[in-house]
C-alpha cells in the first residue's frame, strides 16, 4: 500500500443514515420473483468453467469496437465505397472503358477511382487500426483473477469469464459487471466513481449482502460456490433484478451490489465480485451506439447537385443518341467514305440503328463523363486531408500543459464546423475541471474572501469595454457604471499576486488568515463556522508520510475543499474513527496546535432529495451539537426566530456569489440539551431499525425533525472551477449564434451553478424547471399523469414565452433525466424541442448516456439545424455519435470519447478557435471549390457536347486524349486544391474580433442554389463562349500568314488553352488571399499547359496521336494569342461585373472588413475598429456579454427611476 | 594557431549561414502551418474596377480594328464548281454522273480578278456538309503504318479499309482512301500559272508521321475506289496530298490547302481553271468549292475575330460607364461600416 494508512477497518457504514441503509431480508421483501423471458441468466460464481458450454456460455470478456476485421475489411469497406451513387458510377465508366464502348482509354478512368477508393478504404482502415489499438489496451489490462484454491493471478482483461471471482484494488476501473461480495471496509462498502458512465463526479456507495460479508480474503474462495439467476443484459444503467443462491438460501440483488464496468473503485482498498456481464453484455457496452459514419451537409447537398448534374448527363447523353440515331438512319448510308455497310461495323450500323444507338448512348455517357468528375471527389478528398492537417498544426489549439494538439480524427466535417448552429456540451471534464475551491465565505452577516471568481474577473474586463464604447451621451449614468465596475474590479486586481494555491483553496483575505480572525468582530461565530467545515462531512483523511499533509478522501469535490479551507484556516481534521472525529486546532496564541476530540453521535448524510447532512456531535465540553449544512433556501426555511440574525445579509451575499457563478452552501447549527437528544435518538434508532418500505420516510420525517429551529453561521462559496477560458469561450461562441445546451449527468443544482458560472445563466434570467412530481402509486395510470402534468409546464411555458413582451427577456429551460424520459417519447418530444429552441440557454441534468444521444438526434432531427457535442468522457460517446460533429476532449484520463469523436481538443476553450476560425475558413473553401469545380466541369464538359453536334454525334472528341486526362488532373487540380486550402476571407484574427461572420456558414450563404446555379450558369456561358468563338475564327479559313487552315487537333488545343486561362482567371477572382502558393498555383498551371502543350509535341513520332501544334501550328499564329485573350475576357466578364456589382452595392460583412483592412481603417482608426468589434455580434441572452448588458440596462431602469422620483419629488414643491 | 582561427571563424559564419537559414526556414514553417503566409489581398474597389474595364475597353476596341483591317485587306475569290461542273444533261442525276467513269470530268471555268491580289496567292478546296471528324472515319487511321509501312502490321484501326485481296494496305484507312482528288489547273489568259504544290503540309507531319521509306502499296486496289490514288513510287512524306487531307477537320465544312500561285494577280486580269471535277460530294450532297484567297498576318479573310474584340471591348467601355454612373450616383465609402450586417436598422 502506498502512503502509511491510518486507517483502521472501520464500519463505514455508520456513517451513512439514507444512502445505503441495509435491511434485513424480511418476508415480504423476499427474493425477486424472476422468471420469464427477459431474466434468463445463470450464473455459477466459482465455476467459471461451466460457462465455457452452451448454453451457458455467454459471450467473452474481449470488446472490439471496430468495425471491420481482417476478413471482412474488404468486402465490407468497398461496400460502404460503392454506395455513393458516384462511385458506382465511377466503377461502372471503369468497367465499360475496357470495352470498345469507350471514347477513351481505360487507364485515364480507371487509375483515378482506384486512387479515390483506395484513399478512402486506407483512411477507414487506419481509423479502425487505431480503434483496435484501443481495443486491445484495453482488452490487455490485468486484473487479479481467481485462479483455484484461493489462488489470484493476474490476467488479462479479455481472459475473464462470467463467474469468476475477480480482485480489484483501489483506482482500478472494474473489467466488467460485477456482484460485490465484499470489500476492505468491514461492512463491505465500497466507492466507485462512475465518470465513465454518467458523468457524475460524486462517488457513490455500494454495499456487499450481508451473506456474503466473510468473503474478504483471498483463501476464503476455495470452496466459494453460489448461483445468481439475474436479467439479461441490457443497457439500463440504473437498474439490476436478480437473485442470489448462496448456502440454500435466497437474497435479493438489486442495482447497489452492482458495480459496472468502466467505473472506478474509489477510496476503497480492495473489493472482491464476481462477473455477471461480460464484454458487450455489460451494461456499459449495451449503452454503446455503433460509430456511424458521418457526411456533411454540404457533401449531402453536393450529392443532389450531382444528381442535377447527372440528369444534365443523362439528358445530353440522350440527345446524342437520338442525334445520332437520326444521322446514323438517314444520312450515314450517303457517307460514302464511311463505308457503314462494312459487315464489321457494329456502332455505324444504319441496318440496327436502335442496337448502334444504344451503344452510343454508353459511349456518350461515357464522353461527357466530364461533368461529373472523380477529380472531384479526389481533389475534395485531399484538400480535407490539408485542412486536417492545418487544423492539427494549428499552435493556438495546442496545449501546452499536456501537450496535446487539436486533432481531426475524421476530416469529412472540416465545412460542418462552419455550420454549427447549437452545440451541446458535457459539463464535467468539459465545461469544467472537476475541481473545487473554496473562495469566499459569509460569516456571520461578513463577507470575505477578496479573490474574485473567473467569472468576474471576465464580467469586469467586458463591463470595461461596454463602458468605454458607451462614451457618447448619458454622463449621469456613466458615474453610475464606474462605480459599479470598481466596486468588482477592486477584487480583480490582486490576483496572481498570490502564493502558489493549494488544490482546492482560493481563498484570499488576511481577516480570517493566519490566525487573525480572532481579532474580527464575531469571532466566535467564526469559529463555529470553522468547525462546521472541518467536522460535518463524511470524509476520510490520509497523511501523507513525507510531508505530514492531510490528504482528504472526499465523496464529493466540494466537501474536499471544505476540508482543506479548514485545514488552511487551522483547524486540521487529522482523524476519524468509528466514533469520534479529531480536529487540530491552531491558534496563534499557542504554540502546538491542540487536538480536540468530537464524539460523533449522529450523521445525517447527503441525499438529493434532502439537499443538507448533519452531524450531531458531543465536543469536549459535554455540550451536544448539531452542525448542518445544505442548500440555502433549505436551511434558511429551517431557522429558528432568533436564528435569523445574519439571514438578510447572508442572502445578499449568497445572490452576489451565485451571480459570480459559485457554489454556495449555508451553515448553521443548534445546540442541544441531553433530553431533548436522548428522546429524539431513541426515536432515530427506532426508525433506523425498522423494516419495511416506509423505513427511509420515517428516518427522513425523524431527521427533519432535528434538523429545525437551527441558528444561521455563514455561507461558503466554492468556485467550481472551470477549465480555462470556459466563460470567454461561451461568450464568444454565443455571439458567433450559436446555442449552447449543457448536457450533465450531475445534479441539477450542480447544473444550475455551472449555468451561472458559464454564464448560461444569469440572475433575472427566468428559470423554467420542468420535472416530474412523485406521483404516489395511488392514481390509476401514474405514467399518463405525470406525462399530462409535464406537458402542462412545457405548454405553459410556451405559452408564457410567446406572452413575453419584453425583448430582453430571457428563458432558460432546466429539465432533468426522468422527466425527459417522459418528455423524449414521441408525442412529446416536438413541444419540449419547441420550449427548448426558444429558450436562451438549455440545461438537461441526470441524463443517462443514451439521453444524451437521444436529445442530440432531438435537436439535430427536429430543428434540421447542424449540432456539435463535446464531451471528455465514455458517457458523452453515444452523444458524440449521434451529433452531426462529435469533439472529444483529450488530455484527461479515458480515451473512449476522443476514440468516438470526429475532432478532439485538449480544451473546451479552444472549441471557439475550431468553429470561429476553422470552421468559417473550411467552410468556405470547400463551398467556393465545389462550386467552382461545378463550374470548371461544365464548361470544360459542354464544349465536348457541343463539338458533338459538329461531328455527327459520333462520339468524337475535338480534344486530343491526352488532354482530356491532363485537364483535370494536371492543369487544373493544383489551382482549385489551393482554392480549398489556403483561401481566407478575412484572417483569423479578424475571424474571432468578429465572431458575426461565423453566422455566414451557418446561414449557409456560400453553397446556396442561388450560387450553385449561378456559378453552373458560369459554367454554361463559358463553354458556350470559348467553343463559338473557337470554331467561329478557326472554321474554314486560313488562321496563318501561311495560309494554313486549321485541323481538329488546333482547334482543340485552342479551345483547351482558352478554357484553362478562363477557368485559372476565375479562381484567381474567386480568391481573395494571395499568397506566393496560389500565384504558383494557379499561374504556375497556364504555365503547365503551354509545358505540357511543347513536352507533348516533342513526343511527336514517339506518340502515336502527339504532334507539335503548339510549336509549329499555333504560338507563331497572332490568331491563336488574340482568340486566347479575347476568349478569356470575354469569359471572366459576367463574373467580374457579378463580384464588382454585389460588392459596390450589396457589400456582405466580410467585404466590408475586407476593405476596412484594405484601407488600414482597423489601424488608422482603431475606436472605430473596438467599437465594430463590439458590435460584431449576434444579438444572444447567453454569456456574460449579455450578462453586462443586461446589468447595464438594469442600472440605467434604476437611474431613470431614480431621477424620476426625484423629479416627482421636486416638482410638487 | 592563426590558421586555426581562422578555419573556425569561417566554420562559425558558415554557422551562423546556416543557423539563420534554418531559422528562416522555420519562421517560413510556422507561418505556413499558421496559416499567416504574407499574402496580398486585393480588393475590387470602384475605382480599380472602373478602370480596369476602361483599360481593357480601350485595348481591346483598337486591336479589334486592327484585326478588321487586316481581314477586310485580304482578297478572296470563291467559286462553287459542285453543280456547275456537271453537264446540263446530268444534272438530275449527278450520282451516276460522278461514278460513271466514261464521262469525262473536265470543267472549265473564267473568272475576272477584282483586286490586285499578291503573291502568294492560296489555292484551297472547300467541301461542305463532309464529316471528316466523324469518330468512325477519325479512328480509321494508323499513325504507326505510315511511319514504318508494311513493317508494322498492327492495323486493326484501319477497319474496314485495313485488308484488301489479303494483303494490308498501305497507308490503310478509311482516310487515306477517301483522298480528295479533283484537281485544278490555272491560266492567265494562255499562259499556265504555275501552282506550288510543295510545302502545303506540316513540317513535322512530313519529318515524323510520314515516313521517308513508306511507299503505297496495295492502294486502291479493292472493289470500291474511294478517291485519288497515290504514285507507288512516291513516299508517304512526300505525298503533300495526303498529308494535308490526313490532318482531319474540326467541322463539316472545311478548307484544305491545295497549293500557291506564287505571282501576283493584277485587278481585271482573267484567270481559267481546268478542273477534274472526279470527287464524289453528290451522295451526301455536300458542295465543292474552289478557293483564291491571299493572306494577312491573321491568315485568311475574317472578320469574326475582330468584331468579337470590338464587341468585347464596348461592352466593357459601357458597363465601365454604367458602374461609373452608379458609382457617382449611388456610392457607398468603402470600408464604411455602415454596411455591416450588425449595423442594419
Amino acid at each position: 500500500m502506498p502512503r502509511g494508512r491510518i486507517r483502521a477497518k472501520i464500519r463505514r457504514s455508520t456513517l451513512y443514515t439514507f444512502a445505503c441503509s441495509r435491511f434485513n431480508p424480511s418476508k415480504e421483501d423476499g427474493p425477486h420473483n424472476i422468471q420469464g423471458p427477459g431474466y434468463s441468466r445463470l450464473v455459477y460464481c466459482n465455476q467459471p468453467h461451466l460457462h465455457e458450454h452452451h448454453p451457458l456460455k455467454y459471450c467473452s470478456n474481449y470488446i472490439s469496437t471496430t468495425k471491420y476485421n481482417i476478413i471482412t475489411f474488404l468486402p465490407k469497406a468497398l461496400f460502404e465505397q460503392f454506395r455513393r451513387v458516384a462511385n458506382l458510377y465511377f466503377l461502372l465508366a471503369a468497367a465499360l472503358s475496357l470495352t470498345a464502348f469507350s471514347p477513351f482509354k481505360p487507364l485515364p478512368t480507371i487509375a483515378p477511382l482506384v486512387f479515390v477508393v483506395g484513399l478512402s478504404m486506407a483512411k477507414e482502415a487506419l481509423e479502425d487500426w487505431s480503434r483496435f489499438i484501443q481495443d486491445l489496451k484495453v482488452n490487455l489490462r490485468k486484473v487479479s483473477l481467481h485462479k483455484k484454491d484461493g489462488e489470484f493471478d493476474h490476467k488479462p482483461w479479455k481472459k475473464v469469464r462470467v463467474g469468476d471471482i475477480v480482485k480489484i484494488e483501489k483506482d482500478q476501473f472494474f473489467p466488467a459487471d460485477l456482484l460485490l461480495l465484499s470489500s476492505s471496509f468491514e461492512d463491505g462498502i465500497c466507492y466507485v466513481e462512475t465518470m465513465n458512465l454518467d458523468g457524475e463526479t460524486n462517488l457513490k456507495v455500494k454495499r456487499a449482502l450481508e451473506s456474503t460479508l466473510p468473503l474478504d480474503d483471498d483463501p476464503s474462495f476455495r470452496e466459494f460456490k453460489a448461483t445468481i439467476k439475474c436479467e439479461d443484459p441490457n443497457p439500463s444503467l440504473y437498474t439490476f433484478v436478480g437473485n442470489l443462491e448462496y448456502n440454500h438460501q435466497t437474497y435479493p440483488i438489486d442495482p447497489t451490489q452492482i458495480l459496472l464496468r468502466d467505473s472506478k473503485l474509489r477510496n476503497t482498498g480492495y473489493v472482491y465480485g464476481v462477473v455477471i456481464f461480460t464484454g458487450h453484455d455489460s451494461k456499459v457496452m449495451q449503452n454503446a451506439t455503433k460509430s456511424p459514419s458521418k457526411r456533411s451537409t454540404i457533401e449531402k447537398q453536393m450529392d443532389k447537385v450531382i444528381y442535377i448534374l447527372f440528369s444534365l448527363l443523362v439528358f445530353i447523353s440522350l440527345i446524342s443518341s437520338v442525334g445520332f440515331i437520326r444521322i446514323t438512319k438517314r444520312e450515314l448510308p450517303n457517307w460514302w467514305y464511311l463505308k457503314v455497310w462494312d459487315r464489321k461495323n457494329t456502332y455505324f450500323n444504319p441496318d440496327k440503328v436502335l442496337e448502334s444507338g444504344f451503344y452510343h448512348l454508353i459511349t456518350a455517357l461515357m464522353l461527357y463523363g466530364y461533368l461529373i468528375p472523380i477529380s472531384l471527389y479526389v481533389s475534395i478528398e485531399v484538400v480535407k486531408v490539408l485542412q486536417a492537417v492545418f487544423i492539427n498544426q494549428d499552435i493556438n489549439m495546442y496545449d501546452e500543459e499536456t501537450g496535446t494538439p487539436a486533432q481531426a480524427r475524421t476530416s469529412n466535417l472540416n465545412e460542418e464546423l462552419g455550420q454549427v448552429d447549437t452545440i451541446l456540451s458535457d459539463k464535467t471534464g468539459t465545461l469544467t475541471c472537476n475541481q473545487m475551491d473554496f473562495l469566499k465565505c459569509s460569516i456571520a452577516g461578513n463577507a470575505y474572501g477578496t479573490r474574485a471568481s473567473d467569472v468576474e474577473i471576465a464580467a469586469a474586463k467586458q463591463m470595461d469595454m461596454a463602458t468605454d464604447s458607451d462614451d457618447q451621451g448619458q454622463n449621469g449614468i456613466q458615474g453610475s457604471f464606474k462605480s459599479f465596475e470598481l466596486e468588482t474590479v477592486i477584487t480583480s486586481k490582486d490576483e496572481h499576486a498570490s502564493k502558489a494555491g493549494i488544490k482546492g483553496f482560493s481563498f484570499e483575505d488576511s481577516r480570517l488568515l493566519n490566525g487573525n480572525w480572532l481579532q474580527e468582530p464575531n469571532s466566535d461565530v467564526i469559529l463555529l463556522f470553522f468547525r462546521i467545515l472541518s467536522i460535518c462531512h463524511t470524509a476520510v483523511p490520509e497523511q501523507n508520510e513525507e510531508t505530514g499533509v492531510f490528504t482528504y478522501e472526499a465523496e464529493s469535490p466540494d466537501e474536499g475543499s471544505f476540508l482543506v479551507a479548514a485545514r488552511e484556516f487551522g483547524f486540521e481534521f487529522c482523524k476519524r474513527t468509528q466514533s469520534s472525529i479529531f480536529v487540530k486546532e491552531r491558534y496563534p496564541s499557542y504554540q502546538e496546535p491542540i487536538k480536540r476530540e468530537f464524539k460523533l453521535l449522529n450523521l445525517l448524510d447527503f441525499t438529493s432529495k434532502r439537499k443538507r447532512m448533519s452531524v450531531i456531535i458531543r465536543d469536549e465540553s459535554g455540550q451536544i451539537l448539531l452542525l448542518c449544512k445544505g442548500a440555502d433556501s433549505i436551511i434558511f426555511d429551517r431557522l429558528s426566530k432568533n436564528g435569523r440574525t445574519y439571514e438578510q445579509a447572508t442572502t445578499k451575499h449568497l445572490n452576489d456569489y451565485g451571480e459570480a457563478g459559485l457554489r454556495t452552501l449555508a451553515l448553521a447549527y443548534k445546540k442541544l440539551d441531553e433530553a431533548e437528544y436522548t428522546a429524539w435518538n431513541e426515536e432515530f434508532n427506532k426508525a433506523k431499525t425498522s423494516v419495511g418500505g416506509d423505513r427511509e420516510a420515517m428516518l427522513e420525517r425523524v431527521s427533519d425533525k432535528m434538523e429545525r429551529d437551527l441558528i444561521l453561521v455563514g455561507a461558503t462559496a466554492v468556485e467550481d472551477k472551470l477549465q480555462k477560458g470556459v466563460p470567454q469561450c461561451i461568450d464568444k461562441l454565443a455571439q458567433a449564434g450559436l446555442k449552447i445546451w449543457v448536457l450533465t449527468g450531475d445534479k441539477m443544482e450542480t447544473a444550475i451553478n455551472i449555468g451561472f458560472a458559464c454564464s448560461l445563466l444569469r440572475q433575472g434570467m427566468k428559470q423554467i424547471c420542468v420535472s416530474s412530481t412523485n406521483s404516489d402509486g395511488l392514481i390509476p395510470d401514474p405514467k399518463k399523469t405525470v406525462k399530462d402534468n409535464i406537458l402542462m409546464q412545457i405548454t405553459n411555458a410556451t405559452q408564457m414565452i410567446m406572452l413575453e413582451k419584453d425583448p430582453y427577456a430571457a428563458f432558460a429551460v432546466i429539465i432533468d433525466g426522468k422527466t425527459l424520459t417522459y418528455a423524449l417519447e414521441d408525442d412529446m418530444k416536438y413541444q419540449f424541442l419547441n420550449l427548448a429552441v426558444q429558450c436562451a440557454s438549455v440545461i438537461c441534468c441526470r441524463v443517462s448516456p443514451k439521453q444524451k444521444a437521444v436529445v442530440t438526434r432531438l435537436v439535430k432531427e427536429g430543428t434540421g439545424k447542424i449540432t456539435l457535442a463535446i464531451g471528455d468522457g465514455a458517457n458523452d460517446v453515444g452523444m458524440i455519435q449521434a451529433a452531426d460533429i462529435g469533439v472529444g476532449i483529450s488530455g484527461c484520463e479515458g480515451m473512449q470519447a476522443v476514440m468516438a469523436s470526429d475532432f478532439s481538443i485538449a480544451q473546451f476553450r479552444f472549441l471557439e478557435r475550431l468553429l470561429v476560425v476553422h470552421g468559417h475558413w473550411c467552410y468556405k473553401r470547400i463551398a467556393q471549390m465545389i462550386c467552382y469545380f461545378f463550374y470548371k466541369n461544365i464548361a470544360f464538359g459542354l464544349t465536348i457536347f457541343y463539338f458533338e453536334s459538329f461531328a455527327g454525334f459520333s462520339g468524337q472528341t475535338v480534344y486530343d486524349d491526352n488532354y482530356m486526362l491532363v485537364f483535370n488532373v494536371v492543369l487544373t487540380s493544383l489551382p482549385v486544391i489551393s482554392l480549398g486550402v489556403f483561401e481566407q476571407d478575412v484572417d483569423s484574427e479578424v475571424c474571432l474580433q468578429f465572431p458575426a461572420l461565423y453566422q455566414q456558414g451557418a446561414k449557409n450563404l456560400f453553397f446556396d442554389w442561388y450560387r450553385i446555379f449561378g456559378w453552373m450558369a458560369n459554367g454554361l456561358y463559358n463553354s458556350f463562349t470559348a467553343f463559338f468563338l473557337n470554331i467561329s475564327v478557326f472554321s474554314d479559313k486560313a488562321f496563318r500568314v501561311g495560309g494554313q487552315t486549321a485541323d481538329m487537333n488546333a482547334v482543340g488545343t485552342s479551345m483547351l488553352t482558352c478554357i484553362i486561362w478562363a477557368v485559372n482567371c476565375q479562381i484567381a477572382l474567386t480568391m481573395s488571399h494571395f499568397t506566393w502558393i496560389q500565384h504558383i498555383f494557379i499561374w504556375g498551371s497556364v504555365a503547365t499547359l503551354y509545358l505540357f502543350l511543347l513536352v507533348y509535341g516533342m513526343m511527336v513520332g514517339h506518340l502515336q496521336t502527339a504532334s507539335p501544334v503548339l510549336l509549329e501550328v499555333l504560338a507563331p499564329a497572332p490568331v491563336y494569342w488574340s482568340i486566347t485573350l479575347s476568349v478569356t475576357v470575354a469569359c471572366i466578364l459576367p463574373y467580374l461585373v457579378h463580384i464588382s456589382f454585389h460588392r459596390m452595392f450589396y457589400p456582405l460583412d466580410h467585404h466590408v472588413i475586407q476593405e476596412m483592412k484594405y484601407y488600414k481603417k482597423d489601424i488608422m482608426d482603431q475606436r472605430m475598429w473596438t467599437r465594430e468589434r463590439s458590435k460584431a455580434r449576434q444579438s444572444t441572452k447567453i454569456g456574460f456579454t449579455a450578462r453586462v448588458d443586461a446589468r447595464i440596462r438594469m442600472l440605467k431602469e434604476k437611474m431613470m427611476q431614480r431621477r424620476f422620483s426625484m423629479h416627482k419629488s421636486v416638482l410638487p414643491r | 594557431m592563426e590558421m586555426e582561427g581562422g578555419s573556425s571563424s569561417t566554420s562559425i559564419g558558415i554557422q551562423n549561414d546556416t543557423v539563420s537559414l534554418r531559422q528562416r526556414r522555420s519562421k517560413f514553417m510556422h507561418q505556413f502551418t499558421q496559416q499567416n503566409l504574407p499574402a496580398c489581398k486585393p480588393v475590387l474597389t470602384p475605382p480599380w474596377v472602373i478602370s480596369m474595364f476602361f483599360v481593357f475597353g480601350v485595348i481591346f476596341i483598337p486591336i479589334g480594328l486592327l484585326c478588321l483591317h487586316a481581314s477586310q485587306s485580304v482578297v478572296e475569290i470563291v467559286y462553287r464548281y459542285d453543280a456547275e461542273c456537271v453537264p446540263e444533261p446530268l444534272r438530275s442525276n449527278k450520282l451516276a454522273y460522278i461514278k460513271d467513269s466514261s464521262i469525262p470530268k473536265n470543267c472549265t471555268k473564267h473568272f475576272k480578278i477584282q483586286k490586285h491580289m499578291t503573291a502568294p496567292i492560296y489555292i484551297y478546296y472547300q467541301l461542305d456538309n463532309y464529316y471528316q471528324n466523324h469518330r468512325r472515319y477519325v479512328k480509321s487511321r494508323s499513325d504507326q503504318q505510315l511511319l514504318h509501312g508494311l513493317k508494322y502490321d498492327g492495323i486493326s484501326t484501319c477497319s474496314p479499309e485495313d485488308v484488301n485481296n489479303g494483303h494490308p494496305v498501305v497507308p490503310c484507312g478509311l482516310i487515306a482512301w477517301s483522298l480528295f482528288n479533283d484537281t485544278y489547273t490555272f491560266f492567265r489568259g494562255i499562259d499556265e500559272l504555275r501552282v506550288n504544290r510543295k510545302n502545303i503540309a506540316w513540317q513535322s507531319d512530313r519529318d515524323h508521321k510520314f515516313g521517308k521509306e513508306v511507299y503505297p502499296f496495295n492502294f486502291q486496289n479493292g472493289t470500291l475506289i474511294g478517291g485519288a490514288n497515290l504514285d507507288p513510287n512516291i513516299p508517304l512524306s512526300d505525298q503533300e496530298d495526303l498529308i494535308v487531307w490526313m490532318r482531319t477537320a474540326a467541322l463539316p465544312t472545311f478548307r484544305k490547302l491545295y497549293g500557291r500561285i506564287e505571282e501576283n494577280l493584277d485587278a481585271d486580269d482573267v484567270i481559267s481553271v481546268n478542273l477534274l471535277n472526279n470527287y464524289n460530294t453528290y451522295s451526301f450532297s455536300g458542295s465543292k468549292t474552289l478557293v483564291l484567297s491571299t493572306s494577312s498576318w491573321l491568315g485568311g479573310r475574317n472578320n469574326f475575330l475582330g468584331m468579337a474584340y470590338v464587341a468585347i471591348g464596348t461592352s466593357f467601355i459601357f458597363i465601365a460607364s454604367i458602374f461609373l454612373l452608379l458609382h457617382v450616383k449611388n456610392s457607398r465609402s468603402y470600408g464604411d461600416t455602415t454596411n455591416l450586417s450588425w449595423n442594419w436598422k
